[in-house]
C-alpha cells in the first residue's frame, strides 16, 4: 500500500510527504502553516489586554496610584534595545542553516536565547525596584498583567529556541530545513513586534 | 512530487477492517485517531447533555409553582449558571468538535487531522474541565451562580472568602475550555487548507466543511479576547487587582465588551455547521443538487465577518453611547442577510425534490422550521426598543433556547442519525428516530414557545418564583421540558441497541454523493489511505449524473465486493 506516495500535498517536497507511512502520527508537515494559524489568534489576546489597558487608562481619573510620578523609560529603553536586535540576530542565524553552516546556525542562535535572557533579567530588576504593586489601582494591574503575560511568552520562545538548538545536534536533522525553527524564529519577531508595542503603550504615551 | 494516478486494475481500494484494532480500549486512550477522537467527543457531550439537562427539569420542576418551594433560591442561582455554562461548553462544542473530527477528513479525503497528538490532546482537555466545573458542585458556597455570562461585580463577590470557590473554578474551567478549542481550530483549519484531495478546490469542498472553516475561524479570533478577559477576571477574584472593580478605577462594563466580544460570535459558530448539516442533508433526501452553492458557501464568511461586529446588542441596556446601539442595532440586523440567503437556498433544494422523510431528514426539517421561528424573534432583539423592554426576560431565554436546543440541537441529532451507519457500520432503528424526532419537536415547541408570552408580559429570567398571572405559561413550558428529558430515552436506546445488534450498513446506505460514502462503513484507519480519489466535479450532483471523482466506477465496484 505504501508503495505509492501519499497525495494529498502537491506542494510539499518528498522528504516532506514521506512521513505518511506506518506513523500515524504524522501526515506530511504542516506545523508552519498551523503555528502561522496560531500566532494570528494568539495576538488577538495581546489586542485584547491593550484595548483593555486603553479603555481604562482613557476612562480613569486618577491613572497612576497615590505617589507614583511616573515609570523610568531609560533601562527599559535599553533591554528594548537588546530584545530587538535579537530578531536580527536568529535572522542571521536561519540564513547560517539556509547555507549548511550549523554551527554558525547554533552560535547565533544560543546568542538570541542569551539576549532573550537578558531581557527578562531586566523585567526582573525593574519588577523589584517597582514602588507599586498589582493591586495598585488598574495602571498597578495593568502593568504587570502586560510585562508578566509578555515575559511568559520570552520565556516560552527561550524553550522553543532550546528545543530547537537541541534538536539541531541529532545528525542530519536539519540538512533539508526544519519548520520548527522557522517556526520559532517567527515566534520570536512576534514576541519582539509585541514588545515594541508594549513599550510604546505603557512608557511613552503619557499619563 | 507527482499526483499518483488511481490505477482501477490494482484493487487496492481499502477494504473493511474485519477486526477494529485495539476494540473499545482505543475510546477510553490516548488515541490520536480522528475518528476514534470524534466518538469520543460526541459520547462526552451527550453524557454532559444528561447533565445540564437534569438540571433544566430541576429549573422547571421549581417553576411549575409560583413559589420558590423546590430547592433553595441560592441553589437555584447555581443550577441556571451551570446548566448554561454545561450546555454550552460541555455539550454543544464538544459535539460539534466530535462531528468535525468525524466529518471532515473524510469528506475532503484525507486520512487523518493534520495535527492527530494535538487533537487527541484538545479532546482530553474537555474530561478534564468538566471534572474541574463538576467538581464546584462540591466546594463550600456551591458552583457559581452569578448566570453563565459571569458579569462582575456579581461574580466577584465570593462571600465565603475561600480561594478555591465555584467561580474561580468556573473561571478556570472556562479558560480551559477555550485553551482546547483553540487548539482544536488551529488543526480544523490547517487540514482544511491543507489536507484537501486532489481536484478538491476550496470550490469543490462540501458545505459543511465550509461551515466548518468558517465557524473554526471565528473561534481563532474570538476565543483569545475571552480567555484574556476571564484571566482579568479571575485576577480580580483571587489576586486583589481592580480591572473590572469600579471602587478602585476598575470597570465592569469592560468585562462585558470582552465576554460578548467572543461568546455572540460562539452562537455562530454553533450554528454554522449546522447551516453544514442542514445542506448536506437536504440535497441528499430531496434528490437535487444545492440550490445556489456559491451563494451558501460565501455567505457563511460574510456570516464571519459580521458575527465579530455584532456583540453590543447584548448590552444595549448597559449603559452604552447611543450611537453604539445604532450602529450594533444595524449591523445585528445585517446578519439576517446571510442567514436568509441561506434559508432561501435550502428552500430552492427542498422546492419540488422528491422528498424522503427519514429521521434525520425530518430533524433537518424540523430544526430549519425552529431556525426560522428563532430569526424572526432574532430581528425582534435586534431592534433596540424592543430589545429594551424584553431586556433580561423570558423573552430573550425563548428566542436563544430555539437556536441552542431547537436549530442546533436537532441539526446535531440530524447529523448524528445520518452519519452513524457511516461511522459506526450500523443502521439504527427507523421507528425509535422517528419516535425521538416527534418527541424533542413537540418537547421544545411545548417548552420554548410559552417563554415568548412570558417574557412580553414581563417575566424577568432568572427567578425561582414568579407572579401567579405567569402560572398557565409556566406549567406548559414545564410539561415540554419534561417531554423532551422523555425524548432522550428513544434516542439512546436507539444508539446502544442499534450499536449491539442493528442491521449491518451498507457503504452508502442513503445514496449520497460525497468523498465519505466511497469508504467502506466504517472506515479504516487512514481512510482512502495511498488511493485518494481525484476530485473530478463539485458536490452535490444529484440528478446530475456527473461522477465525483476519477474512476467512480471503481471505487463503487470495490465498495460491493468488500
Amino acid at each position: 500500500m505504501t508503495l505509492i506516495p501519499a497525495n494529498f500535498d502537491p506542494g510539499a517536497s518528498p522528504a516532506e510527504s514521506a512521513g505518511h507511512t506506518a506513523d500515524h502520527g504524522a501526515h506530511g508537515n504542516h506545523t508552519l502553516t498551523g503555528f502561522i494559524i496560531f500566532l494570528c489568534s494568539e495576538s488577538v489576546i495581546f489586542l485584547a489586554f491593550f484595548t483593555g489597558f486603553a479603555v481604562l487608562k482613557l476612562s480613569a481619573l486618577q491613572w497612576l496610584p497615590p505617589g507614583v510620578e511616573g515609570l523610568e523609560w531609560r533601562s527599559p529603553l535599553a533591554y528594548t534595545v537588546v530584545l530587538v536586535s535579537s530578531s536580527g540576530t536568529i535572522a542571521l542565524a536561519e540564513w547560517f542553516l539556509k547555507r549548511g553552516s550549523l554551527w554558525g546556525f547554533r552560535a547565533f542562535w544560543l546568542l538570541s536565547m542569551a539576549m532573550g535572557a537578558l531581557f527578562l533579567y531586566g523585567q526582573a530588576i525593574e519588577w523589584a525596584g517597582l514602588e507599586f504593586g498589582f493591586t495598585s489601582g488598574t495602571f498597578g494591574g495593568c502593568f504587570y498583567l502586560l510585562t508578566g503575560f509578555h515575559g511568559l511568552h520570552v520565556a516560552t520562545g527561550i524553550l522553543l529556541m532550546g528545543l530547537m538548538l537541541t534538536r539541531s545536534f541529532r545528525s542530519g536533522n536539519y540538512d533539508g530545513g526544519e519548520q520548527g525553527v522557522v517556526a520559532a524564529s517567527l515566534f520570536w519577531h512576534f514576541v519582539d513586534v509585541i514588545w515594541v508595542l508594549l513599550f510604546l503603550l505603557l512608557y511613552v504615551w503619557p499619563a | 512530487m507527482t499526483i499518483t494516478p488511481f490505477d482501477p486494475g490494482l484493487s487496492e481500494v481499502p477494504q473493511r477492517q474485519p477486526e477494529a484494532p485495539n476494540g473499545w480500549k482505543r475510546y477510553i486512550s490516548f488515541n490520536t485517531d480522528a475518528k476514534v477522537i470524534g466518538i469520543q467527543y460526541i459520547a462526552t457531550a451527550l453524557l454532559f447533555l444528561l447533565v445540564g439537562g437534569l438540571l433544566a427539569m430541576i429549573m422547571r420542576g421549581e417553576l411549575i409553582t409560583p413559589a420558590a418551594d423546590l430547592v433553595d433560591r441560592t441553589v437555584y442561582n447555581g443550577l441556571y449558571t451551570m446548566h448554561g455554562t454545561i450546555m454550552l461548553f460541555l455539550f454543544m462544542f464538544p459535539v460539534l468538535n466530535g462531528l468535525n473530527n468525524l466529518l471532515i477528513p473524510v469528506m475532503i479525503g484525507a486520512p487523518d487531522m493534520a495535527f492527530p497528538r494535538l487533537n487527541a490532546a484538545a479532546f482530553w482537555m474537555v474530561p478534564v474541565f468538566g471534572v474541574i466545573l463538576m467538581a464546584s458542585f462540591l466546594v463550600p458556597g456551591g458552583p457559581a451562580a452569578s448566570g453563565w455570562w459571569s458579569y462582575p461585580p456579581v461574580s466577584l463577590q465570593n462571600p465565603l472568602g475561600h480561594l478555591i470557590n465555584g467561580e474561580a473554578l468556573w473561571i478556570v474551567a472556562v479558560a480551559l475550555s477555550g485553551v482546547s478549542s483553540i487548539m482544536g481550530a488551529v488543526n480544523f483549519v490547517t487540514t482544511i487548507l491543507r489536507m484537501r484531495a486532489p481536484g478538491m478546490t476550496l470550490m469543490r469542498m462540501p458545505i459543511f466543511c465550509w461551515t466548518a472553516l468558517s465557524a473554526q475561524t471565528i473561534q481563532l479570533i474570538g476565543l483569545p479576547a475571552l480567555t484574556g478577559g476571564a484571566v482579568m477576571l479571575l485576577f480580580d477574584l483571587v489576586a486583589g487587582t481592580s480591572f473590572y472593580r469600579p471602587e478602585g478605577g476598575g470597570d465592569p462594563v469592560l468585562y462585558q465588551h470582552f465576554f460578548w466580544f467572543y461568546s455572540h460570535p460562539a452562537v455562530y459558530v454553533i450554528i454554522l455547521p449546522v447551516f453544514g448539516v442542514f445542506s448536506e442533508l437536504f440535497p441528499v433526501y430531496a434528490r437535487k443538487p444545492l440550490f445556489g452553492y456559491k451563494f451558501v458557501a460565501a455567505a457563511s464568511l460574510v456570516i464571519v465577518g459580521l458575527s465579530l461586529v455584532v456583540w453590543v446588542h447584548h448590552m444595549f441596556p448597559s449603559g452604552v453611547p447611543q450611537w453604539m446601539r445604532d450602529l450594533f442595532m444595524v449591523t445585528t440586523m445585517l446578519i439576517a442577510v446571510p442567514t436568509g440567503i441561506k434559508v432561501f437556498a435550502w428552500l430552492g433544494t427542498l422546492w419540488g425534490g422528491k422528498l424522503r422523510l427519514n429521521t434525520p431528514m425530518l430533524f433537518a426539517l424540523g430544526g430549519l422550521f425552529n431556525f426560522v421561528f428563532a430569526g424572526v424573534t432574532g430581528i425582534m432583539l435586534a431592534t433596540v426598543p424592543v430589545d429594551i423592554h424584553v431586556n433580561n426576560t423570558y423573552f430573550v431565554v425563548g428566542h436563544f433556547h430555539y437556536v441552542i436546543y431547537g436549530a442546533a440541537t436537532m441539526g446535531v441529532y440530524a447529523a448524528i442519525y445520518h452519519w452513524f451507519p457511516k461511522f459506526t457500520g450500523r443502521m439504527y432503528y427507523e421507528g425509535l428516530g422517528k419516535l425521538h424526532f416527534l418527541l424533542t419537536f413537540i418537547g421544545t415547541n411545548l417548552n420554548f414557545f410559552p417563554m415568548h408570552p412570558l417574557g412580553l408580559m414581563g417575566m424577568p429570567r432568572r427567578v425561582s418564583s414568579y407572579d401567579p398571572e405567569f402560572a398557565f405559561w409556566n406549567v406548559i413550558a414545564s410539561l415540554g421540558a419534561f417531554l423532551l428529558g422523555v425524548s432522550i430515552i428513544p434516542f439512546l436506546l436507539n444508539l446502544v441497541s442499534s450499536l449491539v445488534r442493528g442491521e449491518r450498513a451498507p457503504a452508502n446506505p442513503w445514496n449520497a454523493i460525497g468523498l465519505e460514502w466511497l469508504l467502506p462503513s466504517p472506515p479504516p484507519t487512514e481512510n482512502f489511505e495511498a488511493n485518494v480519489p481525484t476530485v473530478i466535479s463539485g458536490p452535490y450532483g444529484y440528478g446530475t449524473g456527473l461522477p465525483l471523482v476519477e474512476h467512480q466506477e471503481a471505487y463503487e465496484r470495490a465498495l460491493q465486493q468488500a
